[in-house]
């Protein structure tokens, strides 16, 4: 793979999670790719990486992270980026991606996805961090849309203008998240399709779909629950302009069997054959 | 505010220490910080409750809920990685329990049993190179998940009852104190209650002692019948578990 592009990958896949393994061990389950969560594997041995071991033979993999905290004032850890280094040589992934957040500053690592403030600081704070990975890991970032639940005060910029800035400074690319989108725009107070609007939808690899669930005061990217309609309907407003990805339907918590997970992969498959034939 | 001042205002805040990052944030701050408070929290709970699953069992939810939050609220997470916060959970665990000692000697378990899952890989000593062993000079080298813990209970017969949903046991003392061998064979972790000799064997075995030098070890504290009776029986059940990796 060349340094400097990802070359797009065309297909519907799920995370691959602990409940189903014995199913993509022992069946022929109809994906196209496979996500891992990073750290999950970045252990020493046992039953996860000799199950990853095996299903990398059958399924591409792409790689996505939760820890890499590229928006930390302090820059990304060193440890970190070796161990992340190490299981992409092992796996050879698709891509490496993570999150448009920040967990940890100094010596306290919340493992939250924290918000950042969409200001000029932060901008070239994020833009070198990314930098630097790239020079580390040797290939482009992928970096998710996270779930915010505030705004700052001294923001300078919308969420997607920042986006359009990073990857235009960076040659990083998107995983973008349409759940994240609407519970963003939900609790923040902006259109999501203003947002699907000015993204750049070249820089798009990677889609997530997920469900979310309402709190006292914010939605919350619970990851819960079946893809709703209105994230179908900004999945079916995006994808016409998105040339080849890997789209997929991300759930974390209350994880159904997988024949309902397939489901609404075929749901996803069906839209995207209607819309991209409506074009 | 620049970017590291508010992310360590935000950090004082999740800790409950005091902060201005409620200054800082667009509108009405309380609502939007009150999730990142909550699932900050929420988290390492689950993070814990996945990694002493049987201590929960035994605590029940609202005594695990409340050690965990306990030592959440004096232990913030330092590592890279979501899966080391388990660490030092049994020490703080100790703290709350002091006169029910089986309560921290199932956190011990469930922590090195996790440990164990995904720690380092190992194949099993083959047994049919047994008969070329020289015993005289070999020296054995165990599985890198070995773990060994002190217990005075039985937690390991309430470790076991609450993983096969069997009836509990109550808590009881061991007529003498043992120990507790963890290992893993193949993808599976196991653990066997063992006695205070066992467990000088296996260290004098592991400070790379000779087989035969071990035997004569041993035969100081219980005579020369007795140590080589015993270390036959440890030699073999070693074997049997797949405690082993190579004899050299
Ligand atoms: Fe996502």
């Amino acid at each position: 793979m060349s340094h400097e592009t990802i070359t797009p990958f065309h297909g519907f896949g799920l995370g691959l999670r602990i409940p189903h393994f014995q199913n993509y061990l022992n069946e022929d389950v109809p994906v196209d790719f496979l996500e891992i969560i990073s750290e999950n594997f970045m252990v020493a041995g046992g039953r996860p990486l000799y199950v990853l071991d095996q299903l990398r033979e059958r399924w591409p993999v792409a790689m996505h992270g939760v820890s890499m905290s590229i928006g930390s004032a302090d820059g990304v850890r060193a440890d970190y980026l070796e161990r992340l280094k190490a299981l992409a040589q092992k796996v050879d992934p698709l891509w490496i991606s993570d999150h448009l957040s920040w967990s940890r500053i100094e010596h306290v690592n919340s493992h939250d996805l924290l918000p950042l403030p969409f200001t000029e600081e932060a901008l070239d704070a994020v833009c070198a961090n990314i930098a630097h990975v790239q020079d580390v890991l040797e290939r482009p970032l992928v970096l998710e849309n996270p779930s915010t639940y505030l705004t700052f005060a001294d923001d300078q910029m919308t969420e997607w203008a920042f986006l359009t800035e990073m990857t235009r400074r960076t040659g990083c690319y998107l995983l973008l998240d349409v759940n994240n989108i609407y519970v963003s725009g939900t609790n923040n107070g902006f259109d999501p399709y203003d947002y699907l609007a000015g993204v750049p939808a070249d820089r798009v690899r990677q889609v997530h779909l997920a469900g979310h669930s309402q709190g006292r005061h914010r939605l919350i990217d619970t990851h819960d629950q079946p893809v709703p309609d209105p994230v179908w309907d900004l999945f079916a407003r995006i994808y016409p302009r998105l040339g080849p990805v890997a789209a997929m339907i991300e759930r974390d918590d209350r994880i159904p069997p997988l024949e309902d997970l397939l489901a609404e992969l075929d749901t996803a498959r069906a839209i995207a054959a209607r819309v991209a034939e409506a074009v | 505010m620049n970017l590291r001042d508010l992310q360590s205002g935000f950090i004082h805040y999740l800790l409950d220490e005091p902060s201005t990052v409620p200054q800082a944030v667009h509108g009405e701050a309380e609502a939007g910080l009150a999730v990142y408070h909550n699932a900050y929290r929420s988290q390492l709970v689950d993070c814990l409750k996945d990694s002493y699953e049987r201590l929960w069992a035994w605590l029940g939810d609202d005594g695990f809920e409340a050690a965990a939050r306990h030592h959440i609220a004096l232990n913030p997470p330092h590592s890279w990685t979501l899966g080391d916060y388990g660490h030092g959970f049994a020490a703080t665990i100790a703290t709350l329990y002091p006169d029910d000692p089986e309560v921290t000697e199932i956190a011990a378990l469930d922590w090195a049993l996790r440990r164990a899952f995904d720690g380092p890989d190992a194949a099993a000593f083959d047994l049919s190179r047994l008969a070329q062993v020289d015993w005289d000079e070999a020296v054995i080298t165990f599985v890198p998940t070995l773990d060994l813990l002190p217990v005075k209970t039985n937690c390991g017969a309430i470790w076991n009852a609450i993983a096969a949903g069997q009836d509990v046991p109550g808590a009881a003392m061991l007529p003498a104190p043992g120990w507790v061998r963890v290992w893993r064979v193949a993808l599976q972790p196991h653990f066997t209650t063992i006695e205070q000799a066992e467990v000088d064997a296996i260290r004098l075995a592991a400070s790379g002692l000779s087989f035969a030098r071990l035997c004569d070890r041993l035969a100081q504290d219980m005579g020369m019948d007795s140590a080589v009776e015993a270390a036959g029986r440890y030699l073999a059940s070693w074997v049997q578990d797949g405690l082993i990796a190579d004899i050299r």
